[in-house]
């Protein structure tokens, strides 16, 4: 494939994650790897509950308290889990930025806009004139009228879509290597969804930052993303490129997101819910996480546990994924 | 068919299965405390060893004896007994204010949420009044030309206790009355008195209650305060207020006990009323959480 | 916001206007001729019985008597004090930096204690956040004049720290703030109580909020994200019931000057009580619900200044 393949900035290794129960510990993610490059756009999709927010999350050091964990994560080669405060503090100004899904509730609806737009890099030391500039042209760069009156604003004077776009802006404010995006969004109306996807879309191919996308949506996904990786009960189940994973899924997961998505064209199918309910992998049984919903489970999947295995040009975790089963 | 279905009902839960006991240690030690006080102040004359009055001047500031207890006071009076017999008006002074601020705001409270309107404008607006003057400035004005005793006191934190009670029923009283139940019987014909009473009442009576025991301790400070400024129960009646008043002039002299007994009464007492309020209402939270 | 204003002054003059004819119609309700109250069985001469019926206008009308007291009160003149044999204004002009000195000192402490023990409890689980809830209980259920008395015999009889009750005013601001700091904290302990408590829940709230994770997540150092964040955030309500507090330390006042025997408006109003001097309790009963609806005024128009959501007439853009 690419010949000069340049280091991943974002490397999850057999992540593992346990947070501690009334008694036993609840497992909450098993064995979570995945890549990626700068300039890459990568989605992480999956219902609620299957551990994707936990996961991208853990790549800020933002662990539930409590949580003990297995594997490596590691930002531009530096293992997250091992960092010190400082090295932590550092990596979060620097190097990742993340972008929440309700822009109401994570800007503190308080302080003024400005102050928020500036806070990270002051915290990184820049001096306050500076980041003050700065932060005008970041929000020039997100489509903000007026930049420097709305510095001056407080956050309930902006509407959600205006909003999310200030966090974006504030999450490129230090140029980071990576940026991770949880369900940047859901919180918004469908019209300002399309203006926000376009802006990440576009400042992503301008700044060639990476970006862990993450979302329940497959279809936003394969709008923004270069690759997927689907996760299901705090396990990836499948991952390729989006083409290859829209044109032939390989997990009946997949499959099931994919057919359950409302099309506009004419003539396409009704969408089809997955029956049952998702579970999570603290619920999950000793096989196949996913047998009890898949209309494709044989008695094997029941008790066999599938690992990630290379079919096509990228991976899945189904026993019967070679069989050529119509999906 | 749908006023059938909707006919049924919302109960909150009742007084009867806010059971007491099992809420944690601190919550029985409570109502154990408030039941030992009203044991207390029922039978104090059958278990206090001296007459709260008798004067002993020859046994001015004893301290603790076998023969009494808790020592004495400046006038030789017996400590112990004065306590005894300071529960019944520590505790009949604040009930007489929590009955009459909970009846008096519980039907303001109806009133002005079932009416809406005018009324409730003009009731509210009444309450805001009320409860933006003291309660302490209010019955200082009135003992003021009455003259001091428990009747001055009493009624002005009756009056001012009201609009507390009042607010907080005109709110849940709202928010029931929005319930589709009470439409229900409305359409079929109820009369708006009878749906009160019969249902709005019992739903709202835990929450009520649980601030009533709270305002409970708030009354027995206030109205120990009034005592000990020398405005509410006069000497030579026990009462714990008072009694600190004239324990001042012990403590100067290093003689604890005459103020310092009152004072752990009138704290242990205010502890357990609140303990006890806060423990019931944090119940009923919870219970509504349950039951949406 | 100028609605909001005018809406809010208007009820603030309903309020002192009601309080105004209770204080007025409370001299009506004694039982007999408002001059035999008055004179409180004193013999007096038929002069005497005639200058306090012109000065109290017993002769005309009940509204037109309430409108020419009320008049005096507006233009400063609250009439004489039967006790003092002294013009009200000048008596309460005497009495008032005392207890403006001992409120504002209190109001010092209730600040000082209530916020620096609802920080520590909610920044330190554990132990210490059950000692200060265990603590604040005590101190809220723990009236005044409790506290006055276990502060005098601990600091005054036992120590010898700080003047017991009496001794009349010391002269200077030092020796005057020494003798003031019993009275003070045995006034401050209930509100910082409160306060303690208030804040605590407050910062608590504030820790579970979204905007906090955020803030960390983007490498905001702790010490920042408490002071800028949970903090700032907390202080609304802290204002909100401070402000409610400073009214209560106004009225709490009366209580705690009689205990320390501490000249000022609150023990003026006490011994006008007992000695039946109608005009000055007249006085100090308004005044107190004066400061009282101003002071919750003056919270209600900082609030704004603490949340801009709540900034009347600013809409979104």
């Amino acid at each position: 494939m690419n010949h000069s393949t340049p280091p991943p900035v974002l490397e999850i290794d057999g992540l593992e994650l346990r947070l501690p129960d009334d008694r036993a510990a609840r497992p909450v993610l098993d064995g979570v790897s995945l890549t990626v490059r700068p300039g890459e756009t990568v989605g992480l999709v999956g219902e609620s509950g299957s551990g994707k927010s936990v996961a991208c999350r853990s790549v800020l050091g933002l662990l539930p308290k409590g949580a003990r964990t297995a594997g490596q994560i590691r930002v531009n080669g530096a293992d997250v889990l091992t960092m010190d405060r400082a090295r932590l503090a550092s990596l979060r100004t620097r190097e990742v930025a993340m972008v929440f899904q309700d822009p109401r509730a994570s800007v503190n609806p308080l302080r003024r806009v400005g102050d928020f737009l500036t806070e990270g890099l002051r915290a990184s030391g820049t001096p306050a004139a500076k980041a003050t500039a700065r932060a005008e042209e970041l929000l020039a760069a997100v489509g903000i009228r007026d930049p420097r009156g709305a510095l001056r604003r407080h956050p309930h004077q902006f509407s959600g879509g205006m909003l999310q776009r200030v966090v974006i802006a504030a999450a490129l404010a230090a140029e980071p290597a990576l940026l991770v995006a949880d369900e940047p969004t859901t919180a918004l109306d469908v019209t300002t969804q399309a203006e926000v996807i376009s802006i990440l879309a576009r400042l992503r191919a301008e700044r060639g930052t990476g970006m862990l996308f993450v979302t329940h949506d497959l279809e936003l996904a394969s709008a923004i993303c270069d690759r997927v990786y689907v996760m299901y009960a705090g396990r990836i189940v499948e991952t390729r490129s989006t083409d290859e994973l829209f044109d032939r899924p390989r997990h009946p997961y997949t499959a099931g997101l994919l057919a359950c998505t409302p099309h506009i064209e004419a003539g396409s199918p009704a969408p089809r819910p997955i029956p049952g309910r998702p579970v999570s992998l603290a619920e999950a049984p000793a096989g196949c996480a996913f047998a009890a919903r898949c209309a494709h489970a044989v008695a094997r999947c029941a008790e066999e546990k599938p690992e990630l295995a290379r079919h096509g040009e990228g991976f899945a975790a189904c026993l019967r994924a070679e069989e050529g089963i119509a999906l | 068919m749908t006023t059938t279905l909707t006919t049924v009902p919302y109960r909150r839960p009742g007084l009867r299965r806010l059971r007491l006991l099992g809420q944690g240690p601190l919550f029985t030690v409570s109502v154990a405390v408030l039941a030992v006080l009203v044991l207390v102040a029922v039978s104090a004359p059958l278990l206090a060893p001296y007459d709260p009055e008798a004067l002993d001047l020859g046994a001015s500031l004893v301290g603790t004896t076998g023969d009494h207890l808790l020592g004495t006071d400046q006038s030789g009076r017996d400590i112990l007994s004065r306590l005894l017999h300071g529960a019944r008006t520590g505790l009949l002074g604040p009930l007489l204010v929590v009955g009459v601020s909970t009846l008096l705001g519980t039907l303001l409270g109806v009133v002005a949420a079932w009416r809406g309107g005018w009324t409730d404008a003009l009731l509210s607006r009444a309450m805001d009044l009320v409860f933006s003057v003291p309660g302490l400035m209010l019955a200082i004005l009135l003992v003021a030309v009455t003259g001091p005793g428990m009747t001055a006191p009493v009624i002005a934190m009756a009056v001012a206790y009201t609009p507390y009670v009042g607010r907080l029923v005109r709110g849940i009283a709202r928010q029931e009355k929005a319930r589709p139940y009470v439409e229900a019987y409305v359409v079929q014909g109820w009369s708006g008195w009878t749906v009160c009473v019969r249902h709005l009442l019992p739903n709202i009576a835990p929450t009520v209650f649980a601030q009533s025991a709270m305002n409970f301790g708030y009354a027995l400070m206030d109205l120990a305060a009034l005592s000990f400024l020398g405005f509410g129960v006069q000497p030579p009646t026990a009462d714990w207020g008072a009694m600190i008043n004239e324990g001042q002039g012990a403590v100067l002299q290093g003689a604890m006990l005459p103020a310092l007994a009152p004072s752990v009464c009138i704290v242990l007492a205010v502890v357990a009323f609140g303990i006890v309020g806060e423990g019931l209402a944090d119940r009923i939270a919870r219970r509504e959480k349950q039951t949406p | 916001m100028t609605r909001f204003l005018a809406g809010r002054l208007a009820g603030l003059v309903a309020v002192l206007l009601v309080t105004s004819v209770v204080v007025f119609g409370t001299l009506h309700l004694a039982p007999g001729d408002p001059v035999t109250f008055l004179l409180h069985g004193r013999p007096a001469s038929p002069e005497t019985v005639a200058a306090l019926r012109a000065e109290h206008h017993l002769d005309d009308p009940l509204a037109v008597q309430y409108g020419k007291w009320l008049g005096g009160v507006l233009s400063g003149d609250f009439g004489r004090s039967a006790q003092y044999h002294q013009d009200v204004t000048a008596l309460l002009g005497s009495r008032l930096p005392g207890t403006a000195l001992l409120v504002g000192y209190s109001a010092l402490l209730v600040a000082v204690l209530g916020v620096g023990a609802g920080v520590l409890a909610a920044l330190r689980p554990g132990l210490l956040d059950r000692t200060v809830l265990i603590g604040t209980g005590v101190a809220t259920a723990t009236p005044s004049f409790v506290t006055a008395i276990a502060l005098v015999s601990l600091f005054s009889v036992q120590l010898g720290w700080f003047p017991g009750p009496g001794g009349g005013a010391a002269g200077g601001l030092g020796p005057r703030l020494h003798q003031l700091t019993l009275p003070a904290l045995a006034l401050a302990l209930t509100f910082a109580g409160l306060l303690a408590r208030v804040t605590r829940s407050a910062m608590l709230d504030e820790m579970g909020r979204e905007h906090v994770e955020v803030a960390r997540a983007r490498g905001v150092a702790g010490r920042s994200v408490v002071r800028r964040h949970v903090l700032r955030n907390a202080l609304g309500p802290v204002v909100t019931v401070g402000g409610t507090m400073l009214a209560g330390l106004l009225i709490g006042t009366a209580i705690v000057e009689t205990a320390f025997d501490v000249p000022g408006l609150g023990s003026l109003l006490v011994q006008s009580v007992t000695s039946q001097d109608f005009a000055v309790v007249q006085a100090v009963t308004l005044l107190s619900v004066a400061a009282f609806v101003l002071v919750n005024l003056a919270v209600d128009l900082l609030a704004p200044l603490i949340d801009p959501r709540l900034s009347p007439g600013e809409g979104s853009s």
